[in-house]
């Protein structure tokens, strides 16, 4: 493992909170997870290779901006590992990079319909901007 | 009247105008009053769960410490409002270093300490008023009627946190339901995630979630299906223009007697 | 004063490779009272026995300090040794320089000082000791099995066998346990009644064992070799020794709306019942939560039915008290409930299972008559979802499931799975697993077969959630190898529920004094070299109540219990702990501190006359300690208020002078 790519697995553990050492593989997150066919790696695949710190392949993934935050895997995971928690530090560790939001605020009026509620407006941007 | 603080949430002031003003009237008829506090700020729509996300939590935290200088229970009615704002507090009570920072940030003076109880409106309901006192006053019973209540995920999730019902076997919404003289249907996607705010960005992948959702509680028979949040109405109807959802202060404004007919 | 040796442990390097036990014992031959000090690589070893007993004789020594391992492990090993030599076996001190010192300090340094200081603790104590010589008591020769499943069956056999009476007190109206719920038994798919039955009526014929039924541990009282303990009978408002089994009362009762325990609440009994049809004792019992009779005063019917005159409304719970030498727990298991596991819906269709469930709908007297059917419809079930690991293996953080593996639930569902395909070979079986543990006598083979001659689909990856839609089960899980999300649409699903110990145990426990981990399985003397005795002397541990077992293991574990058993049986004497509470009566005041406190009743008070200066005599009330009864926990020495109560061996004035010299 690279230096850099050690520095992020702790910087991703540290804030997430979440130790992947817990995880024993069951699936259980990959089985529950409602993104899992917009997903290119699932629940499982973020633990794992954030624990062995293959990570580059998750930064430029879509996945990152596929996860809802339904905490369907958090609730269910028999070994409380939350992998939606790690699946957002990673995401974190891209958007807050200078000029790497996933969604900007110029993108916006072209998605909205009149419909729409406020609050898909902020929490997109909270997930996928800072 | 027993004042309770209240949290409205930026939706409920635009597109989710019907879920305040019920909340409100329905309260009203229950004997309590939502106190709407000053100044509030939107919460933010989801909760960021890292733990070095300060800022985007602070508007939180400060209704939090409003309610509390009023010494007020908080209640909120937006299913998202009600997950961004527990979660919160929970941070505030558990992660010192967090709430560290965020005093930091508040100011001496303003500090805040987690003390501040956070209730869900449907929560206050069971746990405050009673669903019996609420069936009590019940004028207009929704008899007949089969409805299906959809917790989405922010309700019930995290559990550890939100704690207001069995995750994956919830009563709540069905009690109320039954309380209000309907027949509560119950389907297994009622905790099933309707997509959110990938709506924004990912419209299939929205539509792909709510209607499996719709699917699953009208193939257990329900007529009408009963919300607490605003996107998820929003991704149900939207991607199932036939479905009827509404908001369950809507019901329950119906029940009491207090819903106004006509322009609304 | 005392002449007392040292002798210091390397323990290999163990001890050596932390400690300086040169250093060590070279500081502590300055120790008042030392005047023998040396170190060797196993004290515990021949030669190294050998060394303190040259040296007790050599030096004319009264006492020696053992720095070495914990008490807990080699205490009696350099007791025996004092002893051989000719020395008190209680002017032995062991300063615990191994665990307490060089496993848990990382550098040499920290680890020597600190040794030093434990040493010096011992020395000090050895100074203050006296020769102590334990009491004699007789055993009682008879023992108690507490659970008459197949692990309290076995253990009981075993003790009659060698000639001692046994009494088995299970709660249930038969005994039988669990195993007699099972079809059939892996890896050999014996016939689990086949193999149980004979053995619940060889119990019934021995005329050494005594079985009480629907009957529960009320109160323990006495210690190894004397215990003494109430046993409820609960009324089963039928004569025992008049009913004659012929079920007619079972078959004209008019309640018929009970759950049937026995088949998992799957089908209903009467409220005069039966459990099944080879019970032991095969007597009836009324369940006085249905009975009409016995709630409203009208019915009636099965005591006009019963031809032997057995029923007997006014029957009220009785309470036997016998004497015992040994207690065997052998209270066994359930499954855990699925309440916080309703991703898997059980609370929500009829369809989703557990095991135990399962066993009773393909066992032939069970409520299908052995037929695989769906409990919602009847139905016979096309595909079939187990899921492994239901509450097994959770995180100690996590609020529901078990940190552990519950060890028999591989196996089993191998079974059901091998057995769905055999006789229903139109099914699809499917088996998720996170792994498949198989480490016993032909159990890898044996699942080898389920998947290979069988055709079971095993799936690594765990069920995220089971959804009811029409009359299928929709079960969403992952498939890991494959990396794909599955969507299995299934007529049945199976939970292997996690297994926890009988809600029993744990005031057992507290009756019995012994000890438990945090899943309320009880504790071992020692995990390895003692796994079916208790700490708490003369109680032993047979089965589940242990941990997770599969039959084998179970039977095993049984039949060591009673060897250890009518090992203590056939001794007529026990030598006691000599270390037991001693009442100063000159400072005692009579106050009941100690009495109250005391969890072995062991202390009583008396009326004594006492000579007062003025030479006239006063009546004051004291303590007394029955030393045979005393365990020496020395509770009593810290609730007197006046300092009248000690414990030999471990005096006050000892304690203070070990810490004296650990803060000197």
């Amino acid at each position: 493992m690279s230096k850099e790519m050690e520095n992020l697995k702790s910087e991703i553990i540290r804030s997430s909170g979440v130790n992947p050492k817990k995880c024993m593989r069951c699936g259980k997150c990959t089985g529950t997870c409602p993104a899992f066919d917009e997903m290119e790696y699932h629940p499982h695949q973020f633990v794992y290779m954030v624990e062995s710190g293959d990570i580059e392949p998750l930064l430029n993934s879509k996945s990152l901006y596929k996860c809802l935050t339904c905490f369907a895997c958090v609730d269910r995971c028999p070994r409380g590992v939350e992998p939606a928690k790690l699946v957002e530090a990673v995401r974190l560790s891209v958007i807050r990079k200078q000029g790497a939001n996933h969604l900007k605020a110029d993108d916006i009026p072209a998605l909205l319909d009149d419909e729409m509620p406020q609050q898909a407006i902020v929490s997109a941007l909270r997930k996928y901007s800072k | 009247m027993k004042k309770v603080a209240y949290f409205p949430g930026c939706t409920l002031k635009t597109k989710a105008k019907e879920l305040d003003r019920y909340a409100r009237k329905s309260a009203e008829a229950l004997g309590f009053y939502l106190d709407e506090i000053e100044n509030w700020q939107c919460c933010g729509g989801v909760f960021t769960t890292s733990r070095n996300e300060i800022a985007t939590k602070l508007s939180s935290v400060r209704a939090l410490a409003d309610a509390q200088k009023k010494n007020q229970t908080l209640i909120t009615v937006c299913s998202a409002c009600h997950n961004v704002i527990k979660q919160t507090n929970h941070a505030m009570q558990t992660d010192e270093e967090f709430a560290l920072k965020v005093n930091n940030y508040l100011g001496a003076g303003n500090e805040y300490d987690g003390k501040t109880k956070v209730l869900h409106y449907l929560e206050y309901l069971r746990d405050e008023v009673g669903f019996e006192e609420v069936a009590k006053k019940v004028v207009k019973p929704l008899t007949g009627k089969k409805i299906a209540a959809y917790y989405g995920c922010l309700l019930l999730r995290p559990n550890s946190v939100m704690a207001m019902d069995d995750p994956e076997n919830p009563t709540i919404i069905e009690n109320l339901i039954k309380a209000l003289g309907g027949e509560a249907v119950v389907y297994p996607y009622r905790n099933e995630c309707c997509g959110g705010y990938i709506a924004l960005e990912d419209a299939d992948s929205a539509k792909k979630k709510s209607t499996s959702v719709v699917a699953s509680a009208r193939s257990h028979g329900a007529e009408i299906i009963v919300t607490a949040c605003p996107l998820c109405k929003y991704n149900l109807e939207k991607n199932n223009p036939e479905a009827k959802v509404v908001y369950f202060t809507d019901l329950l404004a119906e029940a009491l007697g207090v819903k106004e007919d006509g322009n609304e | 004063m005392q002449r007392i040796g040292v002798f210091v442990c390397w323990c290999g390097s163990n001890i050596a490779g932390t400690v300086d036990v040169e250093k060590v014992s070279e500081a502590l031959k300055n120790e008042p009272g030392v005047v023998f000090s040396t170190n060797y690589q196993y004290m515990c070893s021949q030669a190294g026995q050998d060394i303190i007993k040259d040296a007790i004789a050599e030096h004319k020594l009264t006492g020696i300090v053992v720095c070495s391992c914990s008490p807990r492990m080699h205490e009696a090993t350099f007791r025996k040794t004092a002893a051989a030599a000719g020395l008190n076996s209680y002017m032995v001190e062991i300063a615990n320089i191994r665990e307490q010192c060089s496993w848990v300090h990382k550098d040499m340094q920290s680890g020597t000082e600190k040794a030093i200081i434990l040493g010096k603790a011992a020395v000090a104590k050895v100074n203050l000791n006296a020769p102590l010589t334990p009491g004699e008591s007789p055993v009682t020769k008879r023992a108690l099995v507490i659970g008459g499943g197949i692990a309290g069956i076995q253990t009981a056999l075993d003790i009659a066998e060698a000639g001692f009476p046994v009494d088995i007190v299970e709660k249930k109206p038969t005994i039988g346990g669990k195993m007699a719920q099972l079809d059939k038994t892996f890896p050999t798919l014996d016939c689990a009644a086949c193999i149980l039955t004979p053995k619940m009526v060889d119990v019934a014929q021995n005329d050494k064992i005594r079985i009480f039924s629907y009957s529960e541990v009320e109160e323990i009282g006495g210690f190894v070799g004397n215990f003494t303990v109430k046993i409820k009978k609960k009324a089963r408002y039928v004569k025992e020794d008049v009913c004659t089994g012929c079920g007619i009362c079972t078959e004209k009762c008019p309640q018929k709306k009970v759950p049937n325990e026995f088949n998992m609440g799957m089908d209903n009994r009467r409220a005069v019942y039966i459990p099944f049809a080879q019970a032991v004792p095969k007597v009836a019992t009324i369940d006085p939560n249905y009975c009409t009779m016995l709630k409203t005063g009208k019915c009636g019917v099965c005591a006009k039915v019963c031809t032997a005159g057995a029923i007997d409304y006014t029957q009220k719970d009785e309470i036997i008290e016998e004497k015992y030498g040994a207690i065997v727990a052998a209270t066994g298991f359930n499954p855990i409930s699925m309440d916080k596991f309703d991703e898997f819906a059980y609370n929500q269709s009829k369809d989703v299972i557990t095991s135990l469930e399962f066993e009773r709908l393909t066992n032939a007297a069970g409520p299908t008559a052995g037929k695989l059917l769906r409990p919602s419809d009847g139905k016979h079930p096309h595909t079939i979802v187990f899921v492994q690991c239901v509450g097994s293996r959770c995180d100690a953080c996590a609020e529901k499931g078990k940190e552990y593996c519950s060890k028999i639930c591989c196996m089993y569902t191998a079974k059901h799975a091998m057995l769905t395909r055999d006789k229903y070979p139109d099914t699809d079986v499917y088996v998720f697993y996170i792994d498949v543990r198989t480490p016993g006598k032909a159990f890898d083979e044996f699942y080898r077969r389920a998947v290979e001659e069988y055709g079971v689909h095993y799936i690594k990856g765990m069920v995220g959630k089971v959804s009811p839609e029409g009359d299928k089960l929709m079960v969403r899980a992952s498939d890991l190898l494959a990396n794909k999300q599955l969507n299995i649409a299934a007529d049945l699903v199976v939970l292997a529920a996690a297994i926890e110990p009988d809600k029993s145990a744990r005031p057992l426990a507290t009756m019995l004094t012994a000890s438990m981990d945090t899943n309320d399985f009880f504790t071992e003397a020692h995990p390895k070299l003692r796994p079916v005795e208790s700490p708490t002397a003369g109680v032993f541990l047979s089965g589940t109540c242990q941990g997770p077992k599969d039959i084998p293991e179970t039977v095993s574990q049984a039949s060591a219990a009673a060897a250890k058993v009518i090992g203590l049986l056939a001794k007529d004497k026990l030598m006691g702990n000599p270390c037991v509470a001693q009442s100063n009566e000159l400072m005692c005041n009579g106050c009941s501190s100690c009495e109250r406190v005391c969890p072995y009743g062991a202390i009583t008070y008396a009326d004594k006359e006492f000579r007062m200066p003025d030479r006239t005599v006063a009546i004051r009330r004291v303590a007394m300690v029955n030393e045979a009864v005393c365990q020496g926990c020395g509770a009593c020495t810290v609730a007197c208020p006046s300092g009248a109560m000690d414990l030999k061996g471990f005096a006050t004035s000892q304690i203070i002078a070990e810490v004296d010299a650990i803060c000197k």
